[in-house]
């Protein structure tokens, strides 16, 4: 592969640099431009990484689970190219890798740390070569962007069965059914080694019954209901099929004892095949316990020592908008991205872990980078929040099917008004807190947004000088 | 099946029963469960992913089907929303195979090259004749284009959106109290009225007969979904 000219870096950098001066684009805007004057230029710049690099595609997690894995690498001395900004298709990696090259086929970083969305997966695969892939979860999401379920598992299993990441190490979720069959291709093979499983072991977590938003009841194989006896979260658990015998693999790297401290924090015990040890992580929730064991486990192929990956793990903050906390007009607000059902679920069994009445801001929007479907919302067990709610605010596009939604869930309307504005909105929600003398301390509030939501979140805030620039 | 929120339309039914005082049991029916047509007065079949919808029409043929045309002979309602629409109708392909659903409308689903019919919809219908015309707003998305046999009706006119081939204008099939639609998931929330008119139908009451309720909610929810098809 020829690498980029000179001038095309250049060339893309000053018109990429110029679009958005105007405006226009995002993140992503110079590497579109880039991969138009040279289509193979995303691989000819990942190959200049002494390191190779990684890939990490789910479809909850992604930006938390890089995150963790580039505090454990940065910990071990190695210089990363990330896309951190959670511009994950094509061009958003085009522009991370046109940012990083230098003059004369230089780059600045060792290793390519690359979460890719889960539809752009193949053809990232096939351009950047990485030496490792993770693969966390599939989970119901934007339907309509793209298409069912299982046919992203079937592209996912394409992508595998072929070069070059064929040759490249494997990083399976033992706990999600539909991603650990995608190892099966490689059992008994003499590539069976290189695939590496996680999974949750505590039996203390298991739910009593499928959540609403489950998905993959069935086997891959045989197409039967699998027999759950125990699930996590969503329909990640430990399982088997009863007709064709296909049982969960066993994980070689595992999260045990786990401790959920509200939204504030986890605690667990990462067992690995090298030892185990106590991790404190300054994130909530179970399926962050997931994305810091995907981490581990992603680390661990990549030789990294144990003591570094929890020194890794336990200095990772909050990505912007993932239970990250901000004081807005001296109330202190946390922002919890929610995007399907099932993040969605997580963070309100999250929630609900926290004692006593909050605050909510519920920010629903169908733009395209939501999904323009919001059907979902009816799938989240926004019943958790029921008796726990003293004032609700929703805002967005689709404030009032959140309203509806809040409502039949089991929310006192009259605590529920809608404000479609998010900057009113902001102010309504921040301000019912502070009024009343009989009220000296107003309850926890919670900002709950979709994507586009929780960038404009942001976006707001920054311009009110309350948090800083995630693009700083 | 339960991919596309189907709960939703669940949770709009029993609540608004329960605040109106009116009794209101929901039972699931299984795999392998017979379906008892007289036990019930609402029968709802949602939306799956083709592995789901593959079993579901194996289960309906083999379990559920004398059950659900003595449901719609003896004039109580059923409901088929995307997927669940398919399999009321005589046929559908799914993969290479043709397969044969419940029968209860004269309805072909075949496939087809093009692309899914994604996208906010809104059609217009007129559920009781001599009735002003309503709008039902939503969401479609599948792959599979209906077609209408020569003596069935369509639940609606396409007012934005694609409905049941793409080109006909046409939305869904209603005969009687049986209605299949594309509308998936949480169509009665966007649609308090016809939730309504499901609840009055099913107990054969008149819809002016039941409790007036604060939809002020459910009203905006219905403008926000009609704005977003573009009406």
């Amino acid at each position: 592969m020829k690498a980029p000219l000179a001038p095309t870096l250049a060339l893309a950098r000053s018109l990429g640099a110029l679009s958005r001066l105007r405006g226009g684009g995002g993140t992503s805007a110079p590497g579109k431009l880039l991969m138009r004057l040279d289509p193979g230029a995303i691989g000819a710049l990942a190959g200049r990484l002494t390191r190779g690099s990684v890939v990490i595609s789910a479809t909850n997690g992604k930006t938390t689970t890089a995150a963790f894995t580039s505090g454990i690498l940065r910990h071990h001395g190695i210089s990363l190219v990330h896309n951190r900004a959670g511009a994950n298709m094509a061009g958003g990696i085009a522009s991370t890798l046109l940012d990083a090259a230098g003059p004369r086929g230089a780059i600045r970083g060792e290793l390519g740390l690359f979460e890719v969305d889960e539809y752009w997966l193949g053809d990232l695969v096939s351009q950047l070569r990485p030496r490792a892939i993770l693969l966390g979860n599939l989970f119901r999401d934007q339907l309509d962007r793209y298409g069912e379920l299982e046919s992203i598992a079937e592209r996912w299993a394409g992508t595998l069965d072929a070069d070059p990441a064929r040759e490249a190490r494997l990083v399976l979720n033992a706990d999600d059914p539909m991603v650990a069959d995608l190892g099966r291709a490689r059992e008994g093979t003499q590539r069976e080694a290189e695939v590496l499983y996680y999974g949750v072991e505590d039996d203390s977590l298991a739910l009593a019954g499928m959540a609403h938003a489950a998905d993959a009841k069935h086997c891959r194989r045989c197409g039967a209901p699998y027999v759950f006896d125990a699930i996590y979260l969503g329909h990640l658990g430990h399982y088997h099929c009863p007709s064709c015998g296909q049982r969960r693999p066993a994980p070689s790297i595992t999260a045990a004892d786990v401790a959920l401290e509200g939204v504030r924090s986890a605690r667990f015990t990462l067992h690995t095949p090298t030892g185990r040890a106590d991790v404190q992580l300054a994130l909530p929730g179970l399926y962050n316990v997931y994305n810091a064991l995907a981490a581990a486990a992603l680390a661990y192929a990549l030789d990294i020592p144990l003591p570094t990956i929890v020194a890794g793990l336990q200095a990772t903050a909050p990505a912007f908008g993932r239970a990250e906390s901000v004081t807005v007009a001296g109330r202190s607000l946390r922002i919890l991205l929610v995007k399907n059902p099932t993040g969605a679920n997580e963070v309100l069994r999250t929630l609900a872990l926290e004692p006593g009445q909050h605050d909510l801001l519920g920010v629903l929007n169908d733009n395209i980078a939501d999904g323009r479907d919001v059907s979902w919302i009816w799938d989240a067990d926004f019943e958790l929040l029921a008796g726990r709610l003293r004032r609700v605010t929703c805002a967005g596009t689709r404030a009032a099917e959140l309203a509806v939604r809040l409502k039949y869930a089991g929310i006192d309307p009259a605590a529920i008004e809608v404000q479609p504005d998010l900057a009113m909105a902001l102010d309504t929600a921040v301000a019912s807190g502070s009024s009343g003398p009989e009220e000296s301390d107003p309850p926890p509030l919670y900002a709950l947004p979709t994507y586009t939501a929780m960038l404009s979140l942001r976006q707001l805030l920054v311009s009110r000088g309350e948090a800083r620039s995630a693009w700083s | 099946m339960n991919i596309y929120a189907d709960r939703g339309n669940l949770l709009m039914l029993e609540r608004r029963c329960a605040w109106r005082g009116l009794d209101f049991k929901l039972t699931a029916s299984g795999l392998g469960e017979p379906l008892d047509g007289t036990a019930h007065d609402l029968f709802y079949l949602g939306g799956g992913q083709d592995r789901d919808q593959r079993l579901c029409a194996e289960d309906l043929l083999a379990h559920k089907r004398e059950g659900l045309h003595i449901a719609a002979r003896r004039g109580a309602v059923v409901l088929g929303v995307c997927g669940g629409y398919q399999l009321l109708g005589s046929s559908y392909v799914l993969g290479s195979e043709e397969i044969p659903g419940v029968g209860l409308v004269d309805v072909r689903t075949v496939r087809h090259e093009g692309p899914r019919l994604i996208g906010n919809v809104a059609i217009e219908v007129e559920l009781d004749p001599g009735t002003p015309a309503r709008v039902l707003a939503g969401f479609e998305n599948h792959g599979g284009r209906t077609h209408l046999g020569a003596d069935e009706r369509p639940l609606g006119r396409v007012l934005r959106g694609h409905g049941n081939d793409g080109h006909s204008g046409f939305e869904g099939v209603r005969r009687g109290n049986v209605i299949g639609t594309y509308l998936h998931g949480p169509l009665l929330p966007k649609n308090v009225w016809l939730a309504d008119w499901l609840i009055a139908t099913a107990l054969r009451i008149d819809i002016a007969a039941l409790a007036p309720l604060d939809d002020a909610f459910e009203d905006l929810a219905h403008v926000g979904a009609r704005r977003a098809a573009g009406l």
